[in-house]
């Protein structure tokens, strides 16, 4: 019976239905932040800590379902550490069912990379960047967004 | 001049909103002049910056009970004060979130610590707002010149927020030893990771 439970346990935490966690180094999402595309990002710096973090997550989901297959790509960019991605972060994913890309950047000192994400930025979280390279349009936000406040900056930056 | 007095008095209106509206926006830069405040203790006193006439200068930390990277940090906010209040520099922490949206963080909370240094409550957030603090833990090293208080150093207690051992980069003691020496900060603004402080919602 244990086997089978466990049998059972490995078939659905398959490796096809669980969201990856990407951990990555700065220089890489510097790339993704500079690729001169046509496609509106939405970058979200949050981490499993951060409370009102977690409480603005679904605003992200609900924006990406609502312009799927349009040019938006919404990209969270965990701060949590390291350490914290088998204990924290992947379980928070899976539990929480997000399917917009999440990755965890492994940096340890954050006043190397801060600025070069955005000057605006103080290194508070949440942190949100929305740009389109192509239009040269960027704006951002240290707060907590709600949904009517994301989607209005969304068609800002589309425009 | 019946004519020139409205006009007079909204250039003055100007001026005066552009003083009084820009360490609100923008907050302290370092050679900024800090402006005294009267905060209230955990042990119920008031404390200004003008109180300690020993002090040399301040290290004002913007701090909380409840942020994770505020707690990674408060054992060595604790050891900031056991090195450089000997030297003339103690430690002032202030907590700036507003209880309502961060419970953990009401005075009663905040009187649970034991510090040897003032945790003062920001209760209007005036002072948060006046320094430009966004974030948990925010730390501001201030240099008394003369009566007033100039800031000299702004951001980051140092490298590596997770693990103290693992630091390689004091960032606000290589400041601290440069300004004792009474040399301005080679590195006097850095930035970190940390909480937002949690403003009163409108």
């Amino acid at each position: 019976m244990k086997t089978l439970f466990l049998a059972f346990g490995l078939l659905t935490a398959g490796p096809g239905f669980a969201q990856q966690v990407a951990v990555i180094k700065f220089p890489e999402l510097q790339k993704r932040l500079a690729r001169p595309t046509d496609t509106t990002y939405v970058v979200n710096f949050w981490a499993t800590w951060c409370a009102p973090c977690v409480k603005e997550l679904p605003n992200f989901e609900q924006l990406r379902t609502a312009n799927a297959g349009q040019k938006v790509k919404v990209l969270l960019v965990s701060m949590d550490y390291a350490s914290q991605l088998g204990k924290k972060v992947k379980p928070f994913v899976k539990q929480r069912g997000l399917k917009s890309e999440v990755v965890l950047l492994n940096e340890s000192d954050p006043n190397n990379f801060i600025d070069k994400v955005d000057p605006k930025w103080s290194g508070a979280l949440p942190f949100t960047l929305i740009f389109n390279n192509k239009n040269k349009q960027r704006l951002t936000f240290e707060k907590e967004l709600s949904r009517a406040e994301l989607d209005a900056a969304l068609q800002k930056v589309r425009k | 001049m019946k004519k020139l007095l409205p006009f007079l008095t909204l250039c003055f209106a100007l001026v005066l909103s552009g003083f009084v509206g820009r360490p609100t926006a923008d907050g302290y830069q370092v050679g900024d002049k800090a402006t005294d405040f009267k905060l209230k203790n955990v042990d119920g006193n008031m404390v200004s910056l003008a109180d300690n006439k020993a002090a040399k200068g301040y290290i004002v930390v913007f701090t909380c009970n409840t942020c994770p990277f505020a707690k990674a940090y408060e054992s060595r906010i604790i050891a900031l004060n056991t090195k450089y209040a000997p030297l003339g520099y103690p430690v002032v922490a202030i907590n700036p979130n507003d209880p309502a949206v961060a419970p953990g963080d009401s005075y009663a909370d905040m009187q649970k610590k034991k510090y040897a240094f003032p945790y003062l409550v920001d209760e209007s957030q005036q002072v948060a707002k006046t320094y430009g603090a966004t974030r948990t833990p925010h730390l501001y090293v201030l240099t008394r010149k003369g009566t007033d208080f100039v800031v000299s150093y702004i951001g980051a207690i140092d490298d590596n927020s997770e693990d103290p051992k693992l630091v390689k980069t004091k960032y606000v003691e290589n400041a601290m030893t440069e300004i004792l020496a009474g040399k301005p900060a080679t590195t006097n603004s850095t930035k970190a990771i940390g909480c937002t402080i949690k403003w009163k919602r409108a």
